[in-house]
């Protein structure tokens, strides 16, 4: 009838990227990728310090997103005890096993601290009393310390739990699932925390004047979009090149596009949220924000998020079918993949460029360059291991995956 | 015949009970367990049967693959009643802060679209679930009060322990013998030829 329980055998040309296989040579391209990115900020940063700190900001910004998306994708997944998401789950810990990576890269933006930050400026708190108010917060000691603590934190939980996930993967062992499954939903609040005073620490400063008790939910809300989108486009790659062929179904794609269009209609929610409580009371020490992102040609990009970010994607992953074929949900995580940038940038660039949009080739070049990591790191990891946890005990409920 | 014709009318209308014309409603097979009856609808589907339905006292995984039975037309009901939704709220509110009660709130212009969007989503949702609900019970034709099949004694098991295939009779297969033959071939454990 529906479900077969018997246990699948995955051989290893379902399981590993063959050898000759055209995504043995993602690390390279990767590397490439950094290497034009690398080179186009050593041309362009020393003639424009504040512009390539920003612009280095959204994108390392964005691929850390994705990161903590996946740790967090990947540990519901453990704490709610889902079956449908085990063949894809590797997918996710290669994402947040980047995070080492992206803690190397977090580096360059401690050279343009006070390029980025106001408050970070020796002598700025001296006639502020707001800034001295928050000094005991806002402070540079306080703030590295802060970014130490997040990433041995995100760091060290990714790193238990690949280690845990490929480490089953040999040993086959029960009870290696119960123990990452106990510790998800501690690990949960930690990542909630944690995600939440690293988005204001580093976006939410940019304004050190302004303040939004909802900033942390509206960076994860963007993150997870932004991961399930991701997790969309490669499982649609991966079947597009031949790998996991028979293991991720229309069932498995399914489940992706409705936690897509799920998350699209939370990031609107929040997004909303924040923005009409701040328009409602019309405080002005809160709507100063605001008041920055319609300025200009901002306001285009502010429109062009609620219609880009939330108005056409919900409508075109309301349909079954669309969710259901990998070519059109790749189509839609492609796009909001984007939107989730233009998110980030809209959130960034206006304490930059306040008249308007005002994009620069190292916009192009720091994304690149971090960009060109993180898929150059995950591609490695990749080669390392099966794609999918070979031995997890639930993994062939997972391949016979139906939805009602 | 005035009743006649009165009955080839309603035999067009989706929504309204249609009773059998002729003495007999239809056939129907009693199957022990839901694989049995799984696998015997597959059988009458292939066999081109239409007018026909499975009963069973819990849902049946894949049940209506195996009857072949088309996509349901709720989740467009329940969309286009969304719609109409969020344009009531959002027209209700236009209406009540242009036009019925125009009032300076908090500074806000009349037309404040911020401010209109909670309710709109929430009327839109209201209808939606009102579509679906009712959508849901309409295409079921629903409430139901009189069947034939509630005369049947096999059929009182429906809501315990066993699972029916019932065949009407203005299916254009339908024969009194043949059908009920076919049924006992596909594993039926009776069949009895139900009265109109």
């Amino acid at each position: 009838m529906a479900a077969r329980y018997e246990h699948a055998a995955l051989g290893p040309e379902q399981t590993r990227i063959p050898p000759g296989h055209a995504w043995n040579r993602l690390p390279a391209l990767g590397a490439g990728c950094a290497a034009l990115g690398v080179v186009g900020c050593a041309i362009l940063g020393p003639g424009n310090p504040k512009q390539f700190f920003f612009s280095w900001l959204v994108s390392f910004l964005f691929f850390l997103s994705l990161a903590l998306g996946a740790l967090f994708f990947v540990l519901i997944q453990y704490a709610a005890q889902g079956g449908w998401g085990i063949v894809v789950r590797r997918i996710g810990e290669t994402t947040f096993a980047t995070i080492p990576a992206l803690a190397v890269l977090f580096l360059p933006l401690l050279l343009g601290l006070h390029d980025l930050y106001s408050w970070s400026v020796p002598g700025a708190a001296e006639h502020d009393a707001l800034l001295q108010w928050k000094a005991p917060y806002l402070n540079v000691p306080f703030f590295l310390i802060r970014a130490a603590i997040f990433f041995v934190v995100w760091g060290g939980m990714g790193l238990w739990y690949y280690r845990g996930s490929s480490g089953q993967d040999v040993t086959g062992d029960p009870a290696v699932s119960a123990r990452l499954r106990r510790f998800a939903g501690p690990c949960i609040i930690v990542l909630a925390v944690t995600q939440s005073f690293g988005a204001i620490d580093w976006i939410m400063s940019l304004t050190p004047h302004w303040y939004s008790t909802m900033f942390g939910v509206y960076f994860f809300a963007g993150s997870f979009v932004g991961f399930i989108a991701l997790l969309s486009i490669v499982s649609a790659a991966m079947l597009r090149a031949g790998l996991l062929d028979t293991v991720i179904t229309a069932e498995h794609l399914h489940d992706i596009g409705k936690l897509l269009f799920a998350f699209t209609a939370f990031w609107a929610y929040i997004a909303f949220s924040q923005f009409f409580l701040i328009w409602y009371a019309n405080l002005p020490e809160e709507t100063i924000w605001y008041r920055a992102r319609l300025e200009g040609s901002w306001e285009a990009v502010s429109i062009l998020l609620m219609a880009g970010h939330f108005g056409v994607p919900f409508f075109y992953l309301m349909g079954r079918d669309v969710k259901r074929r990998a070519t059109t949900l790749a189509i839609g995580g492609v796009w909001l993949l984007a939107m989730h940038f233009v998110d980030l940038y809209w959130q960034v660039m206006p304490t930059l460029h306040a008249e308007g949009v005002r994009p620069s080739v190292l916009d192009v070049a720091a994304f690149l360059a971090v960009g060109g990591c993180f898929v150059g790191a995950a591609g490695w990891l990749m080669r390392r291991q099966a794609l999918v946890p070979l031995r997890d005990p639930r993994l062939a409920e997972s391949l016979a995956f139906e939805n009602a | 015949m005035p009743f006649d014709s009165l009955r080839s009318l309603t035999a067009r209308l989706p929504l309204v009970n249609r009773l059998p014309v002729g003495p007999y409603y239809g056939i129907l097979a009693e199957f022990a367990t839901p694989t049995d009856l799984f696998h015997a609808c597959e059988r009458v589907r292939d066999a081109g049967f239409t007018k026909w339905d499975a009963h069973t006292p819990f849902p049946v995984h894949g049940l209506e693959k195996a009857m072949g039975l088309p996509r349901s037309l709720l989740p467009w009901i329940v969309l286009g009643m969304a719609l109409i939704g969020a344009a009531a709220g959002f027209g209700l509110q236009v209406w009540v802060h242009m036009v019925a009660y125009p009032l300076v709130i908090s500074g806000k212009p009349f037309f404040s679209w911020p401010a209109f969007i909670p309710i709109t989503f929430e009327v839109s949702v209201l209808f939606a679930a009102f579509g679906a609900v009712f959508g849901m019970l309409a295409l079921n034709r629903l409430p139901m009060h009189y069947h034939p099949l509630f005369r049947s004694r096999l059929f009182e098991q429906v809501t315990d322990n066993a699972f029916f295939i019932s065949i009407e009779s203005w299916d254009p297969q339908f024969d009194p013998t043949a059908t009920g033959k076919l049924l006992q071939s596909l594993g039926a454990r009776s069949v009895e030829l139900v009265e109109s």
